[in-house]
């Protein structure tokens, strides 16, 4: 049997350092692996690269100071259009940024997962992409059609952090949601890639009641898995949660001032992980 | 019957419009009365259209704005959608932070892009959008702060930017039109400009001018936006937005 990849969010963190480049699953606000982000955010690591299709992970990430760089197609709450903290970051010039189109990100992960240094796309051209981009290229088909396309430089990736319903110890990964988003995407395209869940299940387990296309992220890519129970929150993560969209005001509230923005880190984002947990559910129990 | 349709109902019916005669292709309307239009346009005169849920279904049903669809047709994670985006099977119809006379779109930031006085959203897919299947633009507010001389980041692609590019970059590139609450705007002139096609019933050439912050060119009889046929009032009334959100977007 392949080995015992378990591992603490903190042990996770444990293996990066300041200064890499890390993508991070989800898509806006839904399936983040936000209890790794939250490790993150305990640690004393800086100076990120982070590559996102950009949600709270970036919000919060920014607002801890920890990027350096950005690259993303957008970065969005979903409920809520605009993300607070990455706003304020990018209209204060906090960090670099690489801004891609949406499936020219998608073509630079795949790249990066087939080891290729580009992938050719026509999208790009003719916007400002190419403008804020300077270091982008083109490339001109070599067939009789001479097209000239955008070349995606590949988003290798130091290590990835992605989030999903159900893993095996030994990093098979299983969502249950309706879109895998691009998750294996960025798991295939990083050197080390880590996996919270919300379960860890045996892998008879995995198998017994979804299909195999459920089993979205292979072992083979996975450095570590993390059992995470309310990994995602405040990011969705259907079926096993909606979004909480009432913890999402509350911070998006509290990012417009930061005497409210020390108290909320103050409240939820102090302590360890269950502490997060425990403040979220006297947050749930007071709304009531 | 036309004294009681709504504004937001000329919108609708102006939106459902976008579709006509698209075949069996997927509506991707972002907003709210674009969503109603599509649907309309599905249950009317375009009933090839594929829809989706918002997320990653494609619907089998018609249902209500904002509320869940009973049928699934089919699977259309974000993936997938991006590739009925490079293969052209799909028309979108998207917003606008600001539009100039070419249909250049900016929905990624205002000001310097390097230190943004404003942070939108990010170009989001437009670039590739605009270069891969018809793209037609929803602006609920229309005004000068939408319609600029000069957006200050493009991010969805223009007649004129397209024209300075080789004949195979711009071969799918296709800005069909832009619906205002005032006015339905088209392309058809002979370098491409916006001009003014329809006003909505109430709203006068003049008005739109002023709303619009460069010269606009103007057909030359500008007619009425028409209006939503009886059965149209009633799809839109009882079926698809029975909790008048449209008027959320559109006031009358």
């Amino acid at each position: 049997m392949s080995r015992d990849k378990t591992m603490t969010a903190d042990e996770v963190v444990a293996r990066l350092e300041s200064g890499m480049t890390i993508g991070i699953g989800g898509w806006g606000s839904r399936r983040k692996p936000m209890a790794l982000v939250r490790a993150l955010l305990r640690s004393d690591i800086t100076d990120l690269t982070v590559v996102s299709y950009g949600g709270p992970d970036v919000g919060l990430l920014a607002a801890a100071g920890k990027i350096r760089k950005l690259i993303a197609a957008f970065v969005t709450l979903d409920s809520i259009s605009l993300e607070p903290h990455f706003r304020s970051a990018r209209e204060h010039g906090m960090f670099e940024m690489t801004e891609l189109d949406e499936a020219m990100f998608m073509w630079g992960l795949t790249a990066a997962g087939h080891r290729l240094p580009f992938m050719p796309i026509r999208a790009g051209l003719c916007s400002d992409v190419m403008k804020v981009n300077p270091q982008l290229r083109t490339v001109r088909s070599p067939y009789d059609d001479g097209e000239e396309l955008v070349a995606v430089p590949a988003l290798r990736l130091d290590a990835a952090l992605v989030h999903l319903n159900r893993a095996d110890a030994h990093g098979n990964g299983q969502y249950l949601g309706p879109d895998p988003y691009f998750d294996d995407l960025f798991c295939e395209a990083a050197d080390q890639a880590y996996l919270s869940c919300e379960r860890i299940v045996d892998s008879a387990g995995l198998r017994a009641e979804h299909g195999p296309q459920t089993l979205l992220v292979s072992r083979a890519y996975i450095n570590g898995v993390v059992e995470a129970p309310g990994g995602a929150h405040f990011t969705s993560c259907a079926p096993d949660y909606d979004r909480d969209e009432a913890f999402q005001r509350a911070y998006a509230q509290a990012a417009t001032d930061p005497e409210e923005w020390r108290r909320f880190t103050e409240q939820f984002l102090s302590g360890d992980e269950d502490a997060y947990q425990a403040a979220v559910a006297a947050f749930a129990k007071e709304a009531t | 019957m036309s004294e009681s349709v709504t504004r937001a109902e000329y919108c609708v019916v102006a939106c459902a419009e976008a579709w006509r005669g698209d075949g069996e292709i997927l509506a991707s309307p972002m907003g709210t009365v674009p969503t109603i239009g599509a649907r309309l346009a599905k249950l009317t005169f375009s009933p090839d259209l594929l829809l989706t849920d918002g997320e990653a279904m494609l619907i089998g049903d018609v249902p209500a704005v904002a509320s869940g669809s009973q049928v699934t047709e089919g699977w259309l994670p974000y993936r997938r959608h991006l590739a009925m985006v490079a293969g052209g099977r799909r028309h979108v119809m998207m917003g606008a932070s600001q539009l100039d006379a070419y249909g250049n779109q900016n929905i990624s930031c205002i000001g310097d892009w390097a230190k943004p006085r404003r942070q939108l959203l990010g170009v989001r897919g437009a670039p590739v959008n605009t270069l891969n299947n018809p793209t037609s633009y929803w602006v609920p507010r229309h005004s000068p702060r939408v319609f600029v001389e000069r957006v200050d980041m493009v991010s969805g692609v223009g007649y004129d930017r397209a024209a300075d590019a080789e004949p195979a970059t711009r071969r799918f590139h296709e800005v069909r039109g832009v619906v205002t609450d005032l006015a339905v705007l088209d392309f058809a002139t002979p370098d491409r400009s916006l001009r003014l096609r329809s006003v909505h019933p109430g709203v006068t050439v003049d008005q739109v001018r002023e709303a619009t912050g460069f010269p606009l060119a103007v057909a030359d009889e500008v007619p009425h936006t028409r209006a939503p046929s009886a059965e149209e009032l009633r799809l839109i009334r009882e079926v698809l937005d029975p909790k008048g959100l449209r008027d959320r977007e559109v006031r009358s």
